[in-house]
């Protein structure tokens, strides 16, 4: 690196900055000082941006979407799929730029205060925030929403690995409470070109889970299994997003306990309240609507707000998919519980591995008495 | 031929010795989690050279606990096993020259701290002569008694104690280390005298690798053995004590290598301090690794036929494994337990886009994001590249304990030492590790943190305390 930019330099206050770029276009030629001299090739910019690709398919898919459901919604017909994906990716194209551009200005200012590198934490959170947004946000709204989950739910901690909540999810709850307006409804999960509106007839563009109970099943299994129904940009798909699944699975970034816990947890809520009469859909079915999908696959996941422990990990996994589905059952408000489920487990996550480091100490302790 | 050397010895040592009794009475303790690092530049099994080097040191460094007084002064001669040093604490422990010679100097470094004497050696060794009829007085007045650790903390041994157990690794899991069974298989005997010596002061135990058929060593008597079969670190002696009785609060054990075993053994053969060992020198950069018959305080360039002409900016000379020795540089000196070398290229490069490469060959990883998982034979030209940059922990506890076969939480001890919350650290098993038995964690850190320091400043942070 250029010496003006180290300390004591004119331009250190860039250091952070540069540093990002240089690391990011190579590997340093930093060497081991101490402990182990060799170290494994893996680091953290790779298991980030595995993060990214895994998300990919969901984010593409998305975009044809957006522009499939605008078609359907203006009741255009036999448009090229490339015109549908077109149209969604100019529509999510800006809203990737906003989060980017707000969110790595205040992680690198961040990381320039506090002396350290930029982490590439943030590689993955403005990856998934576009994606569990309405499309047709305000941009002014996502920036001012991207700041605030930034600063407060991630630097304030000091910065990627040391946060509580999950930034992107915190984007969302920041716009769910603050502007429910635009987050709920049938009006908002719809991408329309300025002064357009609904053409078609008997076209409702609410997501399934706004719908009542009888028309939600008028949305069948392998439309929301495939994912051409509203909602959120990524959230749709749920093979797009199994197919993402499996890469994280394979390589281990992602925990298959918090996974199966999450899905296990939500089909039992889902039977109980399908058997108690709470709601005629099977419970199988709510593993496809809404966000909960995506939010068992790519978010309750995330290393930093999950559990550490590998018995929290079920628990955390398992009380995530039931809270989510209990929302859904009772509270005709807010159709979505994926969000506020992970949120609040989230700030359980440590306590729970509380509990269970507490057992494995005892435990240990019992061990070495009779040992 | 290497092969052919095997066999014979085994036919030789190995089936005269079997002590059915023992064999019975060991159980097999298999380790599932571990890693053994493919990295290239094993030693060849045989003795390339064997030397007196013209220069020794006796460095205090090394002995974690010892407050070095200094006991000759430049001039001085000594004798192979003349007192050098003694500790200002208890000055009934001291440190013995290894070689007979004239002390040619003294280095001090700053604040004059004691760095290392160095002794010119004699073409004639000469041995001073030890009485070995008490044995706790025999190993401390021939200095040998300075190669005992004591746990908690890795310290030097406390003689006024008696620990619950002497635990003693007779295989080496690290990469590239010393083959035992090469370098001690000849000296059985020595080894038997050795542990028939410190069961008089405690039980002793000896950990066998359970794949190695017909150990040469399985037909030691007087100790209770134990087998264990797993990767990287299953022959450290730390992790081989959590699984044969783990160290309570409150408790001591005594910790000893095989090298230093035999040479306990050896004065009580023969009277005579002899502490010489078979060094394994290997590495990705070493030229023709194999074994070298000298002393520990062999000046590092005595290797240099190993390292050629490359300087130090090029290449690191470490004395001990790869993932826990020391870098000891151009002018260092062979640790007072190592038995190994290691010279790995230093890895300066920078790699273009290199994290985002979908294929790097000749990069090893345990991460199936890439693809070692597909060459498990291959071995790596590993260098000291960080391979990243320094961040928090992000990935979960299971991603480190997965190469830790102990039963603690390794995210979780070494932010406790991070924190120096002395109370997390007791509760999260700091009495049973020293640094280098979370090695491999460190190895496999995608943030690469530097948790073996974390783990030494805590043992600091306690010992501080506890004083």
């Amino acid at each position: 690196m250029n010496k003006i930019f180290e300390k004591g330099g004119k331009l250190y206050w860039l250091h952070s900055t540069v540093d990002a770029f240089e690391t990011f276009l190579h590997v340093p030629g930093t060497v081991t000082l101490k402990g182990s001299h060799v170290r494994d090739a893996i680091d953290l910019k790779r298991l980030l941006i595995l993060v990214v690709i895994a998300a990919a398919p969901a984010a593409l898919f998305g975009m044809w979407n957006v522009g499939y459901q605008h078609g359907l919604a203006m009741g255009q017909t036999g448009v090229h799929i490339l015109e549908y994906f077109w149209f969604g990716f100019l529509k999510v194209l800006p809203l990737y730029i906003v989060s980017y551009v707000v969110g790595l200005a205040i992680e690198f200012a961040s990381s320039q205060i506090r002396g350290e590198e930029v982490s590439e934490g943030y590689l993955v959170s403005g990856f998934f925030i576009p994606l569990i947004v309405p499309v047709d946000i305000p941009l002014w709204m996502l920036a001012l929403a991207v700041a605030f989950a930034v600063i407060f739910g991630k630097e304030v901690f000091g910065g990627t690995g040391m946060n509580i909540w999950n930034p992107a999810l915190l984007t969302r709850a920041f716009l769910f409470f603050s502007y429910p307006n635009y987050m709920s409804g049938s009006d908002c999960w719809i991408a329309f070109k300025k002064g357009e509106t609904a053409v078609a007839d008997a076209f409702t563009g609410a997501t399934p889970l706004a719908l009542d109970g009888p028309a939600q099943y008028g949305t069948g299994f392998w439309d929301l299994f495939i994912g051409t129904v509203p909602g959120s940009v990524g959230e749709t798909s749920v093979i797009a997003i199994l197919l993402g699944a499996c890469l994280l699975l394979w390589t281990g970034i992602a925990s298959w306990k918090i996974m199966c816990g999450s899905i296990a947890g939500a089909l039992l809520v889902g039977w109980i309240g399908n058997v108690a009469g709470i709601t005629d859909i099977p419970c199988y079915m709510q593993l496809l609507y809404g966000g909960f999908a995506f939010g068992t696959v790519f978010m309750a996941t995330d290393p930093v707000t999950s559990c550490q422990t590998e018995t929290g990990k079920w628990i955390y996994g398992i009380l995530i998919g039931m809270l989510c589905i209990t929302v859904r059952l009772f509270n005709p408000g807010y159709a979505e519980g994926m969000m506020l489920a992970i949120l609040l487990m989230n700030t359980f996550a440590p306590l729970i591995d509380n509990c269970v480091t507490s057992v494995h100490i005892s435990r240990r302790e019992k061990k070495f008495k009779t040992a | 031929m290497v092969r052919k050397y095997k066999k014979k010895w085994y036919l030789r040592t190995a089936f005269s010795q079997i002590s059915i009794i023992n064999y019975k009475m060991s159980k097999n303790i298999v380790l599932k989690r571990g890693l053994d690092i493919p990295i290239s530049g094993s030693a060849g099994l045989y003795v390339s050279k064997s030397m007196v080097p013209a220069v020794v040191a006796v460095c205090p460094d090394g002995v974690r606990g010892l407050l070095p007084r200094l006991l000759v002064k430049e001039g001085d001669r000594v004798l192979c096993g003349s007192p050098v040093i003694a500790d200002k604490k208890n000055p009934d422990i001291i440190l013995t020259a290894p070689a007979s010679g004239t002390v040619k100097e003294v280095v001090r470094g700053e604040k004059r701290k004691l760095l290392a004497i160095l002794i010119q050696t004699d073409p004639e060794q000469e041995y001073a002569g030890i009485d070995t009829a008490d044995v706790k007085s025999a190993l401390l007045s021939s200095g040998l008694w300075t190669l005992l650790t004591q746990r908690p903390y890795g310290v030097l041994a406390d003689p006024s104690v008696t620990p619950k157990g002497i635990f003693v690794s007779a295989f080496n899991s690290a990469p590239l280390a010393a083959d035992y069974e090469f370098t001690l298989g000849k000296e059985v005997n020595a080894i038997q005298k050795g542990i028939d010596a410190l069961a008089t002061l405690a039980p002793v135990h000896v950990s066998l690798d359970a794949s190695v058929k017909d150990s040469a060593f399985a037909g030691l008597t007087g100790c209770t053995i134990h087998r264990f079969q797993g990767k990287h670190p299953a022959g450290n002696v730390g992790v081989q004590i959590s699984h044969i009785s783990p160290i309570m609060k409150g408790e001591t054990v005594w910790t000893l290598t095989l090298n230093g075993l035999a040479a306990i053994g050896r004065l009580f053969l023969t009277g005579k301090v002899n502490v010489r060992r078979k060094v394994a020198v290997g590495g990705p950069a070493a030229i023709q690794p194999s074994y070298v018959d000298t002393l520990p305080g062999t000046p590092v360039k005595e290797f240099a036929p190993f390292y050629g002409n490359s300087s130090a900016d090029e290449v690191r000379i470490i004395s001990g494994d790869v993932l826990s020795g020391r870098c000891v540089g151009m002018n260092g000196y062979l640790g007072r337990d190592d038995d190994q070398v290691t010279i790995i290229r230093e890895g300066t490069d920078k790699e273009l886009l290199g994290w985002i490469r979908p294929f790097r060959f000749n990069q090893f990883s345990t991460d199936h994001s890439y693809f070692s998982w597909l060459l498990p034979r291959k071995r790596y030209d590993m260098d000291t590249n960080l391979h990243g940059g320094p961040r928090p922990f992000l990935m979960n506890d299971n991603y480190y304990s997965k190469v830790l076969p102990m039963d603690i939480y390794p995210v979780y001890l070494a932010k406790a030492c991070l924190a120096g919350d002395i109370e997390k650290m007791e509760k999260f098993g700091i009495y049973e590790v020293l640094p280098e038995d979370l090695a491999t964690c460190e190895f496999v850190d995608p943030s690469k943190n530097y948790i073996q320091d974390y783990i030494a400043k805590g043992i600091d942070l306690m010992l501080k305390e506890m004083a």
